[in-house]
């Protein structure tokens, strides 16, 4: 590119700049159509700004300009609401760049909450998103869901009664997750076939599993890696798992502290982990069929390490679980590992370390072969030296809205 | 007195002329677009039936469930222009082109050129950038359409095959939605217009014949192979044609323009073009993803031999958003549609 053209888009950009505008809209009953249109007409730079009070939604909502702005007078403020909703998979849908939906509530979407879908540098800032009428498996899957992004960042989010997770980031790259909260949701915070997640400072209570990592076959990506879970308090987590049955997240035992299931390069520490009923930490391979020869069904590279542990696994709800917590004297070690570190056909060699013991190790035979457990108990597992991935760092101008 | 006449003529001319404009291409490729649907002069009588000079009628082997809306196509290329054969997806349209198509329902179905009430007409405009897609709404007077960039809802009601009255709270997309389903990669598409839904007979003015073959006499189509070296998708609701060949028709033209690897659903991994063919891809096994309870307590996309155990069934037989599929472009069920899904995979050979 010449100098010239160089010169142009500078000034282009700064004439951009100085056009951004503030788009204001008011609650009122053409909601629908008068938030739809701001996000229609919005122009890169601009801020769509809604007024506190109720939005009586009939239908999803959908931005596609790039470097957007979406905020709300604050997560009790501004609450849009889709009880009416008539159609569409979300309340609001985000497939362009550089977009930064804050202050504000969605609520009782009839499929998930708000979804970016392709979307590089997404933020999702301060926001409320609730099912009101508490866990329900008629409530909508995820409640923040950005698919298929790069440059995630989740901040200040609370998620109530998701069917599936309340924060679930799938088929991402370089993710921040923290300062936000989950409760009454079957998954609190879920990070799935994503590359550089660094999820810390959250709470996660009263689901049936807390926190997962999870990877799976048949996805455009796969190869889930170096996510670092720290400083969570995932505690409590005690609401029967109320998804429907088809879904990964129903074989998630109720009482799950922290879940890993497939994925690489996962690392556990100084965290609080407590009040879970299944276990505190389980890490397991994939144990459906599968016939995805690029993918890998065994957790690998896993660290658990110098977390606060306390009371978990005294009633395990996944099958054959009480049959182990009796032989084992009545309950469950906190960290529960499934013991299998080849999988047929691939070279990988699993390597962990746990050192918050002890440590419940199945011993498995193959992956979910419960009924062959041949369970063994130590301090620790494992002395791997497993680096741990450098801190995922997102763009500057996106990080800074975090501050 | 002659040249009073010979004004009068001109006049007359001149007042036919300003009547009936031709296509206002100007219009169709401005960059704001036009408020009216009348503004592009695509019709010639203000109901939008009648189609301007440019226009050809066109219809689908296989076309995307709507409601039961009854939808009538048309292209209009700029004079002089054709569009490029490919074996594979949209034809290659030239800069001008215009896909029109309307969405309407008769009051009685079994009456379908009686009272029909027209809802919205829909425009892909090929502009110099790429298409743009854009929906004009109809006034309850039905003189003219206008620009509806928001989408809505319209209350319609008529009377079915079986005389039974139905009312639907149809849904005009907005402009966002409009672009979920035609995009592929980051551009906008036409989804319809492929060499292989366009090979099949249609009812022109002058007679019944093939679409490519007249696109290809009236000069709208350049680079075609013989006609029987052109795909041709299944008709899906030709009894007489193959099941499996029907239902992946159906498939093709209601589910394959998100459940894409370049489309608003690539993050499914659930891909039903006809080009597909592996068959986790086509749901064969594949458990869901991120279904939530639209995966309504079934484990797999395809249980062969098993309608009743398979997604894809469950998801087309609800009405329900966040279970329904597809997400957008219907609010009822298309009951023939899945009665055509449902045998389909019961007569899969079980494993």
């Amino acid at each position: 590119m010449n100098r010239f053209a160089l010169a142009l888009i500078a000034a282009w950009a700064l004439v951009s700049v100085a056009q951004a505008k503030v788009i204001a809209v008011n609650p009122g009953p053409d909601a629908q159509e008068a938030i739809q249109i701001a996000l229609l007409d919005a122009k890169p730079g601009d801020m769509v700004q809604l007024a506190p009070g109720r939005y009586d939604l009939t239908d999803g909502l959908s931005l596609d300009i790039n470097d957007v702005t979406v905020k709300g007078a604050g997560t009790e403020a501004t609450v849009l609401s889709f009880k009416g909703q008539k159609g569409a998979g979300e309340g609001l849908l985000i497939t362009s760049d550089r977009v930064t939906v804050r202050d504000l509530a969605v609520e009782d979407s009839r499929g998930d909450g708000i979804k970016s879908k392709g979307a590089d540098e997404i933020s999702f800032i301060n926001l409320r998103v609730e099912w009101t009428g508490g866990p329900n498996e008629k409530n909508g899957a995820y409640g923040v869901y950005p698919v298929a992004s790069t440059n995630v960042l989740i901040d200040r989010v609370t998620v109530k009664g998701a069917s599936d997770a309340g924060i679930y980031v799938g088929q991402s790259k370089n993710i921040i997750v923290k300062n936000s909260r989950a409760e009454f949701n079957v998954a609190g915070i879920e990070i799935e076939n994503s590359i550089n997640a660094d999820v810390f400072d959250n709470v996660a209570t009263h689901n049936a599993g807390g926190i997962l990592v999870f990877d799976l076959p048949n996805l455009p990506q796969m190869g889930g890696n170096s996510t670092r879970l720290f400083r969570n308090q995932t505690v409590d987590n005690d609401t029967p798992n109320f998804a429907p049955k088809g879904n990964i997240v129903a074989s998630v035992p109720t009482g799950t502290g922290i879940m890993i299931m497939a994925n690489r390069n996962i690392h556990v520490f100084d965290n609080t982990i407590s009040g879970n009923q299944t276990a505190g930490v389980m890490v397991v391979s994939y144990n459906q069929p599968f016939t995805d020869k690029n993918y890998n069904p065994l957790p690998r590279d896993i660290v658990v390490r110098d977390n606060r542990i306390g009371k978990n696994g005294w009633d395990p709800k996944f099958d054959g679980g009480s049959m182990i917590a009796k032989q084992l004297g009545g309950s469950l070690p906190p960290v529960l590992w499934d013991g299998i570190v080849r999988f047929e056909g691939l070279p990988d060699v699993a390597q962990v370390r746990f050192s918050d013991g002890p440590v419940l190790n199945l011993n498995l035979p193959a992956p979910g072969q419960v009924d062959k457990a041949k369970p063994t108990i130590a301090k620790s597992v494992g002395d791997a030296k497993i680096a741990e991935p450098a801190a995922v760092v997102l763009p500057k101008r996106q990080a800074d809205l975090a501050l | 007195m002659r040249r009073w006449l010979a004004g009068l003529a001109a006049l007359i001319c001149l007042g036919a002329s300003t009547l009936r404009p031709g296509v206002a291409l100007e219009a169709l490729l401005a960059n704001t677009p036009a408020p009216r649907l009348s503004d592009y002069h695509l019709f010639t009588d203000a109901a939008g039936r009648q189609p301007n000079a440019g226009l050809s009628p066109y219809g689908l082997n296989s076309p995307l469930f709507t409601d039961h809306a009854v939808k009538s196509r048309f292209v209009f290329l700029p004079p002089g222009k054709a569009a490029v054969y490919t074996k594979v997806g949209v034809l290659d349209f030239p800069v001008g082109a215009v896909l029109v198509k309307t969405f309407a329902y008769p009051a009685d179905m079994r009456r379908p050129n009686e009272a029909v009430r027209s809802i919205e007409t829909r425009l892909l405009i090929r502009k110099a950038d790429g298409w743009v897609a854009q929906t004009y709404r109809w006034n309850d007077h039905q003189t003219d359409a206008v620009l509806k960039r928001a989408g809505g809802r319209a209350e319609v009601s008529f009377i079915d095959q079986t005389g039974q009255t139905r009312r639907i709270d149809y849904a005009i997309p907005n402009q966002n939605q409009c672009k979920e389903c035609h995009q592929l990669d980051e551009t906008v598409t036409p989804i319809g217009p492929k060499a292989r839904n366009l090979n099949g007979v249609f009812a022109y003015g002058e007679g019944q014949e093939n679409q490519l073959a007249h696109w290809v006499r009236k000069g709208l189509l350049s680079g075609a192979p013989p006609l029987h070296e052109v795909p041709r998708t299944a008709r899906w609701d030709d009894v007489s044609a193959p099941l499996n060949d029907r239902a992946r028709a159906y498939l093709d033209a209601n589910c394959a323009h998100c459940h894409n690897p370049r489309a608003a659903a690539s993050n499914s991994g659930l891909f039903l073009t006809l080009e597909e063919n592996r068959s986790p891809a086509l749901g064969f096994g594949k458990q869901p993803v991120a279904a939530g309870r639209g995966a309504g307590d079934l484990k797999v996309g395809i249980d062969p031999g098993h309608p009743e155990r398979s997604i894809l069934a469950y998801r087309m037989a609800s009405t329900e958003p966040g279970v329904m599929m597809p997400e957008l472009g219907r609010t009822v069920l298309d009951q023939e549609g899945l009665d055509l899904i449902r045998q389909w995979i019961g007569q899969m050979k079980r494993p």
